[in-house]
């Protein structure tokens, strides 16, 4: 199988639009946690979410502007903005911009989203209720419909490759990533653009998940201290919106045309937890089988990974069942692994947040530093990982492992390599 | 220009992302402003609600330009 490197990442993330500026902040322990404001929270549960940092576009702001036209953004979800932004700026790190026909061909896109245009579609149900169908915009179906971010993406650069999208919850951007790699591996395209989105923070996605007792509830007026996973305080996740997209590039082609590349994909494991739609299996089962998969297919000894980005939500059933299923896999390696949820600053992304914390787990290994799990006070169980608590640290990781889990019982692992 | 044709270019405008001056009597909405058929379709709504009237498919399809956009609306609107 032929070997699948990245070269290029883009992200628009709650602590700031781009790699660096979300990176930076990232090590610092910054928070993207803050109350909402932008509509009605006085009757909900859940006040508060992490929401991008809108601006003229300097300092880490997001401009949507710089990445789609006003007249375009009108007829579409944000998660479609954020999925154009995080790609475009994936593909100018790269340096890959396919110009020939054949190049166009060789060159795909494969962007998630957990829900798409829920907001959206919300809007226009008002719309349908209190003034009838004729007022219903044409724009209404391809502005929501989650595979229109890569659909845009593609004819916003000419890629005529495979075009594709994935739908799995919160593992959505895992498994985009994943199966964009075995595109690449299968030869059934050279680079993939490939990625998640998501656009959730709306007063139905907030009274949903409430609904479902997934978030926080008991941290309104302290919105930062929200996101505490593996903290025996903690009370459920918060929401975040935003976009991760990586190019993907098959390993010679890479090297052919002088490209940085950041690492390889070397494993990618899936697995179903045929339990329950909402909860984790108790056993932890699920996340234990998925990384057993991605190991296999890395064809590494469990004790070289440095390095676990966790799925860690800060719900207080699941960071305990995936920390055990990693202890498990882990064995005697344990000790020595560090293990980070940087859920805790960013929020939970749903579709978004398995490519954003890929991209997370690539920076560790090319910058030595591991994130920390901020608000980490008092860990809930005792472990001989090292959760990181409250601040990043140096250490050397060679390889690293991101998780996500998904409702449905939908589990992804990937496993990510320096190239030296 | 009357009122009606300035709202008209104003919709035009908005909606197609154009500028001003190219939203011209004898202008195509596809032709000449950068319409799709989709853009045709949220114009002709835009102009409906705009100006309170109801645009039937039949005489929507024969709205192609501006100025049929205006005519129209010259005739039809209250």
């Amino acid at each position: 199988m032929r070997r699948v490197v990245v070269t290029g990442l883009g992200m628009v993330t709650p602590l700031g639009s781009g790699v660096d500026a979300t990176w930076s902040r990232l090590v610092e322990g910054q928070s993207g946690a803050g109350k909402i404001t932008d509509f009605q929270v006085d009757d909900l549960a859940c006040q508060i979410a992490c929401q991008i940092p809108r601006g003229d576009g300097t300092n880490g702001t997001f401009n949507a502007d710089e990445w789609m036209e006003p007249k375009e953004q009108r007829k579409v979800d944000p998660f479609i903005v954020y999925a154009m932004a995080a790609s475009t700026q994936a593909l100018r790190d790269s340096g890959w911009q396919p110009k020939t026909y054949e190049e166009q061909c060789a060159t795909g896109v494969l962007i998630g989203s957990g829900i798409g245009g829920i907001g959206g579609i919300y809007e226009a149900s008002a719309t349908l209720i209190e003034r009838g169908p004729r007022r219903i915009s044409p724009f209404f179906i391809p502005g929501r419909l989650i595979n229109l971010a890569g659909g845009y993406v593609s004819i916003e650069h000419g890629l005529k490759g495979p075009n594709h999208a994935v739908v799995t919850a919160c593992s959505t951007g895992s498994h985009a990533i994943g199966d964009a790699a075995r595109l690449i591996a299968f030869g059934d395209a050279d680079v993939m653009v490939a990625g998640g989105t998501e656009s959730p923070v709306n007063r139905l996605s907030i009274a949903g998940f409430a609904a479902c007792r997934a978030l926080s509830t008991g941290y309104n007026d302290t919105p930062e201290k929200a996101s505490r996973p593996y903290d025996k305080d903690r009370d459920g996740f918060v929401m975040g919106e935003g976009a991760g997209v990586v190019v993907l590039e098959e390993y010679e082609h890479a090297k052919a045309r002088g490209a940085k590349i950041y690492a390889e994909v070397i494993g990618y494991g899936l697995s179903g937890d045929a339990y329950h739609i909402t909860s984790p299996s108790e056993d932890g089962d699920g996340a234990y089988r998925c990384m057993a998969a991605a190991l296999k297919r890395a064809a590494i000894d469990v004790s070289e990974i440095d390095y676990v980005n966790a799925h860690g939500t800060s719900t207080p059933l699941g960071d305990e069942l995936e920390l055990k299923a990693v202890e498990r896999i882990m064995g005697n390696a344990a000790g020595k692994l560090s293990m980070s949820s940087t859920k805790s600053a960013i929020g939970h992304l749903l579709g978004a947040a398995g490519a954003v914390e890929a991209i997370f787990s690539i920076l560790a290994i090319r910058d030595g530093i591991v994130p920390p799990t901020i608000n980490l006070d008092n860990p809930s169980v005792e472990t001989a990982i090292d959760l990181v608590p409250k601040q990043a640290k140096r250490k050397e990781v060679n390889v690293a492992l991101s998780n996500s889990f998904g409702f449905g019982g939908t589990n992804a692992s990937l496993i990510l390599r320096r190239v030296s | 220009m009357s009122d009606v044709a300035d709202r008209v270019k104003k919709i035009v405008v908005e909606h197609l992302g154009v500028e001003a001056d190219k939203v011209v009597e004898n202008a195509n909405f596809i032709d000449d402003l950068g319409a799709d058929s989709l853009d045709t379709v949220e114009l002709v709504m835009a102009f409906e609600e705009e100006f309170n009237v109801e645009i039937p498919d039949d005489a929507a399809e024969t709205i192609v330009t501006v100025g049929d956009a205006v005519r129209f609306l010259e005739k039809n609107a209250a």
